[in-house]
């Protein structure tokens, strides 16, 4: 009899499930518009060549070795990353109430965030804090608030699917009644899945809101950089919230701005009322990463630190993530003019009014299956496109298959 | 007069305002409420050790290997792994949740040897982990998720300080058996059975299967084949803590002959494995994650539930340790410069060990220190009280845990004979 007699099979996780199909799918024409990863026109990963440099100057460097990070990781990055996000002239940086955790990925950095929070947000324990996430949002930050012992995980309104963009009257709505200390997973820019951000003005009005009604702001910041190929322009909302005097976390990931997804790159900075705060919520923080990974892996933490700290090359890496941005804007622009070409039912100007990796494209789930099926065009129940899948060589067979999908399919 | 009384009121208040006005601060921060945690015990020592400036100071609380003049120790062939892995000009793309294939499978080939039966029959599932502490809480997840039995954890006494707050924090409760016999800085042998012939049936017991932390003291092969029995009468699912391996002997095949052992019991253990030592990987935070199932299926059911544990923590793991660690294991001539440089530090390790005991004999001491060869691997309990341990720091600047644990990485031929000369002045 084994102890493990009674474990459940457990299902795949969907995007990944996905791509293994696409993998075994033998169709020359198959194209996968699943998992977010950023695609060359070649179809290719890149690996950006600001990144190639600094991998060789690694290797290269004998002073180099192996040893542990410090608990909280690799200060120079922490810093590094901190400073990308808020501004290289942050006053809350020079006040001394920034701090940061190295984290694996911003998977790890919401996690250890979501951690903190269940422990210590609000009086000690908080498992029944309620967390609001996106309707809809990235799917795993249901998981990691979950497993971090929040039982009052609830959707906010975001995404309006008649108007196909942001349902601002529902997300109003949402904050002014939800309980006051509430938390709020908010998405900094190109949010996952829609591709749709509030404008400029949408956020003040959000953050007026929450100010008011004592709402934590957790930002989740995959993208910076990626969404619009400017990294100031990217931080807009963080920056706006910490002008108006927010304490707010911050997930960041550096996976797709630098190319760095199996690095497992992260930060999660903090932002608090003053130094002491600070202070003490690092050294809770610690406690928490020394019994998930007691310390974060070190190569890509350099990788980023030497770029970021280097003025010619964070110069280039400012070029390498534009050169993404514009790749992306440019498909965004050529898929639309094709689909209207094409006459496709419907309008097609969400496709380039959203922004960053993903767009939601409204197709339903039936003609989702049939891209998929019958045309061998992968992508998520949702609706939701990787725009990086899309090249010069398929966007033609791509317009065409959506095109066929909304006039066969209802 | 109500004025008055109102201004003496504002004047008491004015009186108390400092900390009226920290609390103010505390009040409208959200983490007003946070309390300072508590410093680090062994990050203590590291940072009395570099205030010192005594230029005799010895380091004996780092954790991490030391070559004989005292420096961080990169391998050879992991240089040489680095060297052919940036030839290739690979991509950067996330890895399956469940880590490198290449090195999983290594991975518990090199723990369960080429041959096992368990292997051939696919009834393991092993996962690339976060290092030896990402392994042990995914561990303690799995197991407060999916656990038929007791949900406690029976830890040896003492055991690495890491391990109460992890399995805590992943949803078990902790519990423990005698270990380490403080009269003869030995094995409690006696004491051991006869605490884990009264553990409640199906909890879980962790083993250190080799080079035992922090004591450095290992049973005996017919000391663990008895244990392996007792355990099996208490139908318990052995846990086992593989930090070690080639590191304590110097042999990887001998290092690992508890775990084999248990497996060819018929025990189905699950397993912690850590390339940080044996490779000198640290930072890279390489590890693996085994469970031994009943059959295929059981392996893919078990399999499945640990992605869905990992996701939610950070989504897939780092590519780096794990590429490094594959290349070394699955290149033959790698591995076996691997083979030479773990056993050469394992070797560097248990010369100190000679030296120290030679050198305290020559001191004169008139104590028995059979002990401090008989433990093996990185840390020895030297068995000092807290008293001479606080003179050791304070008069002679060699730094060590208050439990009397040194780490023998820290320990050189060139200071060796002033660590003897140190320790015997406490303790005549």
């Amino acid at each position: 009899m084994s102890v493990f007699g009674e474990v459940p099979q457990a299902p795949p996780v969907a995007v990944f499930k996905l791509t293994a199909d696409f993998r075994e799918d033998s169709h020359p024409q198959k194209v996968n518009l699943g998992v977010g990863a950023y695609r060359t026109d070649d179809c290719q990963p890149w690996v950006l060549p600001v990144v190639k440099k600094v991998e060789r100057l690694i290797v290269e460097d004998g002073s180099l070795n192996h040893e542990y990070l410090p608990i909280l990781g690799l200060p120079e990055f922490r810093a590094a990353a901190s400073k990308v996000a808020l501004g290289d002239d942050s006053a809350a940086i020079q006040e001394g109430r920034v701090g940061a955790v190295q984290c694996l990925g911003g998977t790890g950095a919401l996690r250890i965030g979501a951690d903190f929070l269940r422990r210590w947000y609000n009086g000690s324990n908080n498992t029944a804090t309620p967390v609001y996430v996106s309707a809809p949002t990235w799917e795993n930050h249901n998981g990691v608030f979950g497993d971090a012992g929040f039982k009052d995980i609830r959707p906010y309104h975001y995404w309006d699917a008649a108007k196909r963009g942001l349902d601002l009257t529902g997300l109003l709505d949402d904050l002014e009644k939800a309980p006051e200390h509430s938390i709020f997973v908010l998405h900094a820019c190109a949010h996952n899945p829609t591709g749709t951000d509030p404008t400029q003005e949408e956020w003040k009005t959000i953050a007026e809101i929450m100010k008011r009604r004592k709402l934590f702001a957790f930002f989740d910041s995959a993208y910076q950089g990626f969404a619009s190929g400017d990294l100031d322009k990217d931080a807009w909302a963080i920056r706006f919230f910490v002008s108006e005097g927010f304490e707010l976390f911050i997930a960041q990931s550096f996976s797709k701005n630098f190319g760095l997804y199996n690095e497992r790159v992260g930060n999660l900075t903090v932002v608090a009322k003053d130094g002491d705060n600070l202070t003490r919520t690092l050294s809770q923080m610690e406690k928490i990463v020394r019994t998930t990974w007691s310390n974060p892996p070190s190569q890509g933490a350099r990788i980023v630190s030497r770029t970021l700290t280097s003025p010619e090359l964070f110069a280039e890496w400012k070029g390498n993530v534009k050169t993404m941005a514009d790749r992306v804007l440019l498909m965004r622009s050529q898929l639309r003019s094709k689909l209207e070409a094409l006459g496709t039912p419907g309008t097609w100007d969400h496709i380039t009014q959203q922004i960053g990796m993903f767009s939601f494209t409204g197709l339903n789930p039936k003609q989702v299956e049939y891209l998929i099926t019958e045309k061998h065009v992968y992508l998520m129940a949702s609706g939701r496109i990787n725009m990086c899948g899309l090249t010069t060589k398929n966007i033609d067979y791509i317009a065409q298959s959506i095109h066929e999908a909304v006039t066969k399919v209802q | 007069m109500a004025l008055l009384k109102s201004n003496k009121v504002i004047f008491c208040l004015g009186n108390i305002s400092p900390s009226l006005g920290v609390l103010s601060t505390r009040n409208s921060s959200w983490w007003g409420g946070v309390q300072m945690g508590p410093p680090d015990p062994i990050l203590g020592v590291t940072e009395a050790f570099r205030r010192d400036t005594n230029p005799k100071k010895m380091n004996l609380g780092v954790g991490a290997y030391r070559d004989d003049q005292g420096k961080p120790f990169v391998l050879s062939c992991v240089r040489k792994a680095e060297a052919l892995i940036a030839a290739k000009q690979l991509d950067k793309e996330y890895l399956p949740i469940g880590g490198l294939g290449d090195f999983t499978k290594a991975c518990a080939q090199l723990a369960l040897g080429a041959d096992s039966e368990v292997l051939k029959s696919s009834r393991s599932i092993t996962v690339q982990t976060i290092s030896g502490t990402g392994s042990l809480r995914i561990g303690g997840n799995f197991l407060a998720r999916f656990h038929a039995g007791p949900h406690d954890v029976y830890l040896p006494k003492p055991s690495w300080g890491n391990h109460t707050p992890i399995f805590r924090d992943a949803g078990m409760q902790l519990k423990a058996y005698r270990y380490y016999e403080p009269s003869t800085c030995g094995f409690d042998f006696k004491g051991a059975l006869e605490d884990i012939s009264k553990i409640p049936e199906k909890s879980v017991i962790l083993l250190h299967a080799c080079a035992h932390n922090p004591t450095g003291v290992d049973p005996r092969p017919e000391q663990w084949k008895e244990i392996s029995q007792v355990v099996k009468e208490r139908n318990l699912l052995p846990f086992f803590d593989m930090a070690y391996q080639g590191f304590a002997s110097g042999d990887i095949d001998r290092d690992a002959w508890a775990v084999r052992h248990f497996i060819e019991q018929g025990h189905n253990i699950v397993l912690s494995q850590s390339f940080a030592k044996n490779m000198g990987l640290y930072g890279e935070r390489v590890g693996g994650f085994t469970v031994v199932c009943s059959d295929a299926e059981e392996a893919k059911r078990v399999e499945s539930q640990i992605k869905i544990l990992i996701r939610p923590i950070y989504s897939n793991p780092p590519v780096n340790g794990a590429r490094i660690a594959s290349t070394i294991l699955n290149t033959p001539e790698l591995r076996s410069v691997w083979l030479q440089e773990v056993d050469s530090m394992a070797k560097r390790i248990i010369s100190m060990r000679e030296q120290l005991v030679a050198g305290l004999k020559k001191q004169g001491s008139s104590h028995n220190w059979q002990h401090v060869t008989d433990q093996i691997g990185m840390f020895c309990f030297t068995g000092l009280k807290p008293e001479q341990v606080e003179r050791l720091i304070k008069e002679f600047s060699v730094y060590m845990t208050k439990d009397g644990r040194i780490s023998m990485a820290g320990v050189t031929s060139g200071n060796v004979g002033y660590l003897a000369e140190a320790i015997h002045a406490v303790t005549k």
